[in-house]
Parts: C-alpha cells; structure tokens; sequence
C-alpha cells in the first residue's frame, strides 16, 4: 500500500523534475525513487493487510511480485541513456509513465476485489499504450500503438463482460465472497456463471499474450521502441500472470471443473505457438517476441499445476524470466540502436567486438532456454516439478520439454552469431556505465540463482 | 430517486440480460468488421455501455450498490482510454493522412 502511495507521489515529482534545464538528474533520481519503493515494500513482508475497505490486501504474495516488479524496472531505466543525450526525447514524462503503471501492476497483484483487478489492469494498459507509441514519427511505433490500443479496448470490454456475468451469478465483485457462493458447488450447471468464467479467461489471456490470444504481441513488440518492448515482456507480463493465478486459485478454486479443461488447452496451445513461432522468426525481436509467448505458457502450467508447489514455481519462474528479459532485450536495445539492425545479422561478430555483451547475452540465452546453472534451469525444473506432482498431466510435462528443447534451437542462433559469425562491417556498439552495472548485475543474478535457488526458492 | 430501481425492476432480468448481450454482440461485430479506426473506437465504447447497462440492472435487482459502483469506474476508465486512443489517432492521421486500420500493415510475419 505505501508503495502505491510512494509511486504515484514520486511519479508527479518526477513530471515536475522535467521542468528543470538539466535532464541529467532525471535518472538517478528515478533509480533513487525506486529504491526507495523497493525497500518499503520489503516492510510489509510477514506483515499483511487489507485495505480499502478490503478491496487491496498486501500479503506475502503481493509483495514478493511488486518485488520483482520494482526492481525490474530499476533494471530496465538505465537503458534509457540514449533518449537523455537526444534533445526532444520527453524523458520526464517516460519515467513517470512508467512508475504510473507499476501502480496498476501492483493493484493487479494484490487484488481482493474485481474492481481493484480491473482499474490495475488499465492502469497498467493505457500506460503501455502511450509508450508503444512514444516514437511519434517512426510509422511502426504508430502502428504498434493503434494495433495495442484497439486490441486492448476490445479485450477489456471481454474482461468487463465475465466479470459482470460472474457478478450476476455469484452477486459480489469480492473473490473470497465468489470462492464462498460456490454456485458449482451441488453439481448444478450454473450457466452464467461458467460463461462469464470463460469470457474472463479469454480477457486475461490476451493480457497475458496466451494463444490463442496472441496475435497482436510480436507486431506490438516489434514496433515499440526497444526499451518499452522490455516493459511490456517483463513487468506488465508478470502482473498479467501473477493477477490470473490469484484469481484462478482464489476466487474460482473451487469450480475447477469449469475452467480446467480450457485452461489445459489455452496452455498447450500457447507453448505450441510460442516455441514453433520463434523457430521463423528473421528478426531478433519478433524471436524474443515469440520466446515470450511461449514463457506465457510454462507461467500457465503452474496455474493447471494448482497445488502447494506451484505458488513458489510461478515465483521463482517469474523472477529468473524478468532477470534473462532485461537481459536479453537490454543487450538487443544497445546493438540495434547502433547498428540500426534487429536481425540475427546484427550480432555478427559480437564476441569479438564487445565481448562483455556477447558473454551477458549467452547467460540470457541460456536462462531463457533452461540450461542448467542458470536460475532459467531451475525455473523451469520447479514448474515441471509442480505439474508432475498433480500426478495425471505426465503428457504436459513430456510435450512442455520436448518444447523446451526445440527452444534451444533459436536461443543458440543467436549465440552461433555473435561468437561463430566474422564481424564483416559491425562495429564496437557504445555502453554506458549504467546500462553496463545493470547487465553486470543481472548476470550475477542468473548464475547465483542457478546454483544455489534455494535463496529464494522457497520463500511464499 | 429512490424508485428508480423499482422501475428498473418492472422489467425482467431476462430482458435486460438479452438486450445487453446483444448490444455487446454489434460492438464486437463492428470491431471485427469495419475498417475506420473512430468506428471500431465506437464499437469498443458500445460494449463498455452493454456491460455498463447489464451492471446497473443487476445491482438494481440485487438492491447491491456495488454494481453501480463499478460503472462510475467503468465510465472514469472509458474516459481516459477516450484521451490516449484519440491522441493516437490522431497521431496517426498526422503521419498518413487516413484513419483505415489496413493502411497499417508494416508489422508482419
């Protein structure tokens, strides 16, 4: 709750920060900021309460994901080096954007009421909006922004829609008075009820870019400026995740006959599309977009896993997929922006020329592929771990690896070019030491939690 | 004021349920079918409004307030989606002189 507090008060500090001659103040400022929101955070560990009248409750759940969310997005700031030398870049008003929507982020993690859900949502949303389409003159980021905008209205009018039909059926917006009504609960087909859970589904879904819902997330990714794009993959897809387990398990926990079946599809399909979609990509980002996709659809697993493993599954899978994205996409956002080129081209000879990015680059690689000693491995180890433990979806496990594996392929495309590929005409690519301590920092981070994940493998 | 919803209630829940649905229905149609960005804009608003009917009829028969509550959101939400998607449309029109969504097809696989 203070966080929420902290961030929007911060955020209008921040707008104000923009007024001044200098933009060099601006982000330490807003690292200091989120710092600050990081470590307040902390406070509530162990220390839960509701608020709101019982419409926001800050328990360990929600402060371990406002964690990852936070401290995110203090990795993701220092990649905005570029925008502080470029003279019309309206840098205040980004970081503003930006600590305004990790205020919908946190809501959507730490909803106790519908409306809490749906205001986070869009919080989150209408900011993510703006930011896809924060290169006025680049017609791509136009279109990625009308494209995700109109797509995003749709898909909340869905969202709306459930939400309304459950209200209908259950008659409260509060999802431990929708858990207790237990409209399933005699055996009786409630069919309200079942339809606004599926109509609900299929809202949160496109949030999440779950297949088949996903169709807008590589042109969305692709057109957005590199730094946003990061945004989208890391904070507003755990929020997206994080918010649809709560509600799966919290409120509709007992009706699980009604949304089991769907939801082992939307997951199957997901890491279908994902995997087999990143294998055609020519473009670095459109795989990464891809890649994301198919993350999308092991987070989902722990929603079907659905039992006491699969609250520390979705946490640490979380977390080690955040690390490898600012990673992956922060590396991708330094080469691009100097080489004009997001293709695997690009990376030509990336070894030679900045061996520290080609080595932070393969670390990401390889967490986002789950190779072992990376905190990737384990990621997915605990989500396989936690679906085998519901002892009747061997199948899933079996297609989600062999998935897993036709993964490595278009992960190490991008390692074969930048150490097997000559360099030809690529150059040096320029990185700030902000931008460098950050990968420096993730990387440790990977390793670290790949060898010993017990830190905090087990902490909810 | 306070028999509005008795007067709510001189209709069928049914009637209110199938009338909204419906309403819901043309707006997804539209937005699937027209190609001017302002008219699936519209479409978008009109299932907001389909929803925000259903939310007051259902409160009104459950004596709830919680329902209407929910569509002062609903509007204040609308609102600020009103703001950013208009700007954006703006914006585009701006760069190419046309609001049709298939003149935007730069992103593909």
């Amino acid at each position: 709750m203070t966080s929420i507090i902290l961030l929007s008060v911060f955020g209008i500090i921040n707008l104000f920060v923009g007024f001044m001659k200098s933009k060099k103040i601006l982000l330490p400022l807003a690292l200091l900021f989120l710092v600050v929101v990081f470590g307040t955070n902390l406070l509530s560990w162990n220390n839960g309460q509701t608020y709101f009248n019982n419409m926001l409750t800050i328990d360990n759940y929600a402060v371990a994901f406002t964690g990852i969310m936070v401290l995110t997005t203090l990795f993701i700031l220092p990649f905005s080096q570029r925008y502080i030398d470029a003279e019309d870049e309206n840098l205040a008003e980004y970081y503003s954007i930006l600590l305004f929507s990790l205020v919908g982020a946190i809501m959507m993690v730490a909803f106790e009421n519908m409306i809490m859900l749906f205001v986070g949502v869009e919080i989150l949303s209408i900011a993510m909006y703006v930011l896809a389409g924060s290169n006025k003159r680049s017609l791509r980021s136009n279109e990625a922004a009308l494209k995700y905008f109109l797509m995003g209205s749709f898909f909340t009018g869905v969202l709306l829609f459930g939400i309304v039909l459950i209200y209908g059926a259950t008659g409260s917006f509060n999802i431990t008075e929708i858990s207790a009504a237990n409209v399933m609960a005699d055996g009786t087909t409630n069919t309200m009820f079942i339809l606004g859970l599926l109509i609900l589904i299929i809202g949160i879904s496109f949030k999440i870019s779950a297949a088949p819902f996903h169709f807008w997330a590589p042109d969305v990714y692709e057109g957005t400026p590199t730094l946003f794009t990061t945004f989208m993959a890391t904070v507003v897809k755990t929020a997206g995740v994080a918010a649809f387990y709560k509600l799966m398990h919290s409120a509709f926990g007992d009706s699980i006959t009604a949304w089991y079946p769907t939801m082992i599809a939307i997951t199957v399909l997901t890491l279908v599309v994902g995997n087999i979609g990143a294998v055609i990509q020519p473009s670095v980002k459109r795989m990464l977009a891809y890649s994301s996709i198919s993350h999308a659809g092991y987070l989902l697993m722990t929603i079907v896993a659905f039992n006491d493993l699969s609250d520390n599954a979705i946490f640490f899978y979380s977390l080690s997929y955040a690390v490898a994205s600012v990673m992956s996409f922060g590396v991708l956002k330094l080469v691009s922006d100097e080489r004009r080129d997001e293709s695997f081209a690009a990376f030509n000879g990336l070894g030679k020329t900045n061996p520290l990015l080609a080595f932070v680059m393969t670390v990401s690689m390889f967490s986002l592929a789950g190779i072992p000693l990376t905190a990737g491995f384990f990621g997915k180890l605990f989500v396989f771990s936690a679906v085998v433990a519901t002892g009747n979806l061997m199948w899933l496990v079996v297609l989600a690896v062999i998935l897993a594996a036709i993964g490595i392929y278009y992960y190490i495309k991008v390692v074969i070019a930048m150490y097997m590929q000559p360099a030809g005409e690529n150059t040096k690519v320029p990185v700030s030491s902000f931008a460098t301590l950050v990968l420096i920092i993730c990387t440790v981070l990977t390793i670290l939690l790949g060898i010993v994940p017990g830190l905090v493998s087990d902490i909810l | 004021m306070n028999q509005i919803p008795d007067i709510i209630r001189q209709v069928p829940l049914e009637y209110y349920l199938f009338f909204s649905t419906a309403l819901f229905a043309i707006g997804v149609i539209g937005v699937l079918t027209r190609r001017n960005a302002i008219v699936i804009f519209m479409c978008v608003e009109l299932m907001l409004n389909a929803v925000n009917i259903l939310l007051t009829a259902l409160s009104a028969y459950r004596s709830d307030p919680n329902g209407q509550v929910f569509v002062f959101f609903i509007m204040a939400v609308a609102a600020a989606e009103v703001c950013v998607g208009l700007a954006i449309i703006v914006m585009i029109y701006r760069n190419i002189r046309s609001t049709d969504v298939q003149l935007l097809n730069h992103l593909k696989w």
